[in-house]
């Protein structure tokens, strides 16, 4: 494994200016928008208000920060049941994610996907998928249409490094690949498949970059704390993508702060690797970098501030939210809006 | 009106549907340029083009997957798994995916699609491409299930099936690929949820689909020339929707029911249509409802035990009258 947690906290490269102020501030808001709904989604667990299980990316938020911040209108998200930050990422309000967390009638889906299940097809979140590896065909199917219609959107698909090791996952990148599909496949290696370490269940040491090979595609790893980073080589392989240059899989390398689920209290960690990857903590890199640039404390303490009252109003307004209607237990099984299965 | 072979009627629907909308595509295993492995796919590469028919690798949850996110997104895809028993490995597409996907979302996802495959035993293949899965499908909420037994109901229920804005598993089977039937000239359209009364009779009710339609009409014909007894045939076609109402109404005429399954006997369709009636029907009957079935084995590939497996003409005629007579 690439030793990331070892860099300096300060990009060695040169201030390279191509990302421009207004994306870098929108990325710096999605990651502290991220931080602030998962943080409040664990306190509303203990708080016994979200209900199920969850599953945050507390860590993880450059990955999302950076892919959606590449993507255009249009564009479509495949995410897994750690799909929140994803899902927040594409501009849904926090209020429907909190709520659906919450199972209120103001959820993303009135309560009847869960915390698994985000989706906003409005917002090109075309579905949060909980069982492991089956949305990478899926967004090779979107990514087909894209390309029979002659359309230019491209289809971008999140998943775990566990993903890596399920069939579905070499499947989708064999036929990807074999079609020239416009699909990036976009691993998020936080190095734990749930409670085991990835590296003791995989062949090799990177497990979705050196799995590119067999299907043709270069080996990327990106630094996943990292949303320039991130931004960089996610748009990049989108603009191969809508030119007709087919899939990409990126490896990003990032790292889980929370267990697996609500359940797990990542007891497996070797103590002080938390501490390490936190001292590379993706938004505090991110702070930093603004201020390289020149952003003023008051701008980023602005957009903190900011972002805090929106989380605190949305918690607000779905703990004085209803409970779905009962009536949407039979509703929407089938496409004339019921259930019935006979005359 | 043509005689078509059930084969060249999977051909005729599919280019029935391909013709009328651009937005059908359809991809599979050998299903293009060789035209399918049971030649149910034969010249539609060559008259819609690589674009539209599409040879796909040995992966099937790349084609089921394909097909969804295909489907979500604007396409009306018919996706093929070769033989049925592969749904196996592909199972959560249609266990976990296309069903739910609706519901999960509050009804924001859409999936309209077709899933065809060839079903059921006959061929002496063994237990692995033989089965008969439509038990499978038929307890999944949110999908649709079709099982055609003539050339004319293929391209009926494959239109509709196509046309349907829901997920639809259609059987086609093997075994039936090389019958004959008289079908129309023109556009064929049926309706999904609809049996039919392929047999009017008045002494008992055979509900039958598939492969055992043809079985239990010739069944019929058996006890009617040889003992008399007059037995209204009904093709279920569709289990999901399911035409209960068609079902009823023939049970309260004849006052009996039989069903024929080609699926081991667990949990096979007519367990839940003996149920309906039990519950709805129950003074109607004047005997116990009987269900013909494969026995609860895999199938076995020699002839003479996958023969004795499957109900027979004999078999289906034999249990009708011994019931009758008691």
């Amino acid at each position: 494994m690439a030793k990331l947690e070892d860099r300096a906290l300060a990009p060695d490269a040169s201030l390279n200016d191509d990302i421009g102020e207004e994306t870098r501030l929108r990325m710096f808001r999605i990651q502290v928008e991220i931080r602030e709904a998962e943080q409040r989604a664990f306190d509303l667990f203990l708080q016994n208000l979200v209900k199920g299980t969850s599953h945050l990316s507390l860590g993880q938020e450059a990955v999302a920060a950076g892919c959606a911040a590449a993507m255009k209108p249009g564009d479509l998200s495949f995410c897994t049941y750690r799909g929140h930050a994803h899902t927040l990422a594409r501009g849904v309000p926090i209020e429907q994610v909190l709520g659906e967390l919450m199972q209120r009638d103001n959820g993303l889906m009135r309560g009847k996907g869960g915390s698994m299940h985000l989706t906003s097809v409005d917002h090109g979140v075309m579905g949060s998928y909980a069982i492991i590896g089956a949305h990478l065909p899926i967004a090779c199917g979107a990514a087909w249409r894209a390309q029979y219609k002659g359309q230019s959107d491209v289809s971008v698909c999140f998943f775990g490094d566990g993903t890596t090791n399920i069939g579905a996952f070499h499947e989708a990148l064999n036929f990807a690949a074999v079609w020239k599909l416009p699909v990036i496949f976009v691993c998020e290696n936080n190095l734990y498949m749930e409670y085991t370490p990835i590296a003791d269940v995989t062949a090799v040491p990177h497990p979705a970059a050196d799995r590119a090979a067999a299907y043709g595609l270069p080996r990327i790893i990106v630094d996943g704390n990292d949303a320039d980073e991130v931004y960089r080589t996610a748009g990049a392989a989108y603009d191969k993508a809508r030119s007709g240059g087919g899939p990409s899989l990126i490896e990003c390398l990032t790292y889980r702060y929370s267990g697996h689920s609500r359940a797990d209290p990542a007891k497996y960690r070797p103590e002080g690797e938390l501490e390490k990857w936190k001292e590379r903590d993706p938004i505090k890199i991110y702070r930093e970098r603004l201020k390289q640039f020149g952003v003023g404390d008051d701008v980023i303490v602005g957009i903190e501030t900011d972002v805090k009252r929106r989380v605190d109003e949305a918690t607000e307004k779905c703990k004085a939210a209803p409970p779905p209607s009962l009536d949407l237990l039979t509703t929407d099984v089938y496409a004339d809006g019921g259930f019935a299965w006979r005359n | 009106m043509a005689e078509l072979t059930y084969r060249d009627a999977v051909i005729r629907g599919i280019a029935q549907e391909m013709t009328r909308d651009p937005d059908v595509v359809f991809l599979g295993e050998d299903v293009a340029k060789a035209g399918g492995v049971f030649k149910a796919t034969v010249g539609l590469y060559e008259q819609f083009g690589p674009l539209r028919v599409r040879d796909t690798p040995i992966s099937e949850q790349a084609i089921m997957g394909a097909a969804m996110g295909a489907a979500m997104t604007g396409l009306k895809p018919i996706a093929e798994i070769m033989f049925s028993d592969f749904f196996a490995v592909c199972f959560d597409y249609i266990a976990n995916e296309f069903p739910k996907s609706r519901y999960m979302s509050n009804g924001q996802v859409k999936c309209p699609l077709v899933v065809r495959t060839g079903n059921g035993g006959g061929s002496r293949f063994g237990a692995q491409h033989s089965q008969s899965v439509e038990n499978w499908c038929m307890m999944i909420p949110g999908l649709k299930v079709v099982a055609p037994s003539t050339p004319r109901d293929v391209i009926g229920l494959l239109a509709a099936a196509v046309r349907d804005p829901d997920p639809v598993i259609f059987l086609e089977h093997k075994s039936l690929y090389a019958t004959k039937g008289e079908v129309p000239d023109g556009e064929i359209v049926d309706r999904l949820g609809t049996a039919s009364i392929v047999r009017p009779g008045k002494d008992a009710t055979i509900l039958a689909l598939a492969l055992m339609v043809p079985r239990a009409l010739a069944a019929a014909e058996k006890l009617k020339a040889e003992h008399g007894i007059d037995c209204e045939v009904v093709d279920v076609r569709s289990l999901v929707p399911l035409d209960t109402q068609t079902i009823l109404g023939s049970v309260g005429r004849t006052h009996r029911l039989f069903t024929v399954e080609e699926n081991p006997r667990l949990c096979g369709w007519g367990a839940e249509i003996v149920s309906i009636v039990a519950d709805e029907a129950f003074y109607d009957l004047d005997g116990p409802p009987v269900r013909i079935t494969t026995p609860h084995i895999p199938l076995p590939a020699a002839d003479i035990l996958e023969d004795l497996a499957l109900p027979s003409v004999d078999r289906i005629a034999e249990r009708v009258k011994r019931s009758l007579e008691n």
